[in-house]
């Protein structure tokens, strides 16, 4: 074991949850602006603790779509997490209160961190630092960002809602740099578009996904 | 469903898949057919989040200030900035063309 490795590992974990904790801060502030109380965002941050999800929740809410919607479209997206998890088991190890609580730490950048080291005791180190420093910084920052949003007023005024849009945005940019996954998402753009017009609030993002799980589908009957 | 409850049984849902992960047998989710998919749902899911959060107001669609702060965001993240000054940049671009009257 190289303590250069470790060094790494530590280094990449802080500076990935530092840039992180600082995106809590709109979550916090968007949340309430989309009619949330103080609490419910940080119950969010606390229990679901996880970005993409959490941003679903409060802007399917926010455009008033029924629960069932909600939930759906948060559980979908948090499916990569589950599947984060089963690279992770080997990293974390035996246990069962120590596998619960990586469990819910299991999230895209401690998975990035972990599987971005080649030593395994800094891949441990790489999970595990950087769940508990997101954990404890994207909590904070919700808090903060919940306070701050209460006194900001109108959220428009203050382009909050272009912020949301521009967080998915940055959640949905390293992820379509290959030409398959760009040609779903501009599907699903175009689908979403049609359907919004047409289709109840919470439902175009339900039939986006729908179409992205026939568009994997017919790939792989393709690759096959 | 009220606000509290759905978002109770959300966050329930998704620590749920996270455990379950730890769970199921390593062979079956980590096939790479699975993660292929789980990676193209996400992928569709986000794209169709971006377009309600930037053209939807209710049932209609509307394009306003939001669109112009999506394009900045969009070269921002082009030229690899990072993300909390995607989101602020976004947000300043939106407020300033609504505070100057130029667009909705």
């Amino acid at each position: 074991m190289t303590p250069s490795a470790v060094r790494a590992s530590v280094s990449m974990s802080l500076s990935v949850a530092a840039a992180v904790s600082l995106y809590g801060i709109s979550f916090g502030a968007l949340a309430v602006a989309s009619g949330l109380a103080f609490w419910q965002a940080q119950v969010l941050s606390l229990f679901m603790f996880s970005g993409g999800s959490q941003f679903a929740v409060i802007g399917l809410a926010a455009a008033g779509a029924p629960g069932l919607s909600i939930v759906t479209a948060a559980g979908l997206l948090g499916v990569r997490n589950g599947l984060y998890a089963v690279r992770m088991s080997a990293v974390v190890g035996p246990g069962f209160w120590k596998r619960l609580i990586a469990g819910h730490w299991t999230i895209d950048e401690s998975t990035a961190v972990a599987i971005a080291q080649t030593e395994p005791r800094a891949q441990r180190i790489g999970f595990w630092l950087t769940g508990a420093a997101i954990f404890v910084g994207w909590n904070a920052m919700t808090a903060a960002g919940a306070m701050l949003g209460d006194a900001l007023g109108d959220p428009r005024a203050w382009g909050l809602d272009a912020a949301a849009a521009a967080a998915f945005l940055g959640l949905l940019w390293p992820r379509i740099q290959t030409r398959q996954p760009a040609a779903v998402a501009a599907v699903a753009a175009v689908i979403t578009a049609l359907a919004v017009p047409t289709a109840p609030a919470g439902l175009p993002v339900l039939i986006a996904a729908a179409a992205g799980i026939a568009m994997a589908l017919l790939a792989e009957r393709s690759h096959a | 469903m009220t606000l509290w409850t759905t978002i109770l049984v959300a966050s329930a849902v998704v620590m749920g898949i996270k455990l379950l992960g730890y769970l199921v047998p390593a062979s079956v989710a980590a096939h790479p057919r699975i993660q292929r998919i789980s990676d193209l749902l996400t992928v569709a899911l986000l794209a169709s989040l971006v377009v309600t959060q930037t053209v939807s107001t209710g049932n209609a669609v509307v394009v306003d200030a939001r669109v112009a702060a999506l394009i900045v965001g969009a070269v921002l993240l082009w030229i690899r900035a990072p993300f909390i000054v995607v989101v602020l940049a976004a947000a300043a671009v939106a407020a300033v063309l609504r505070g100057m009257g130029y667009a909705a």
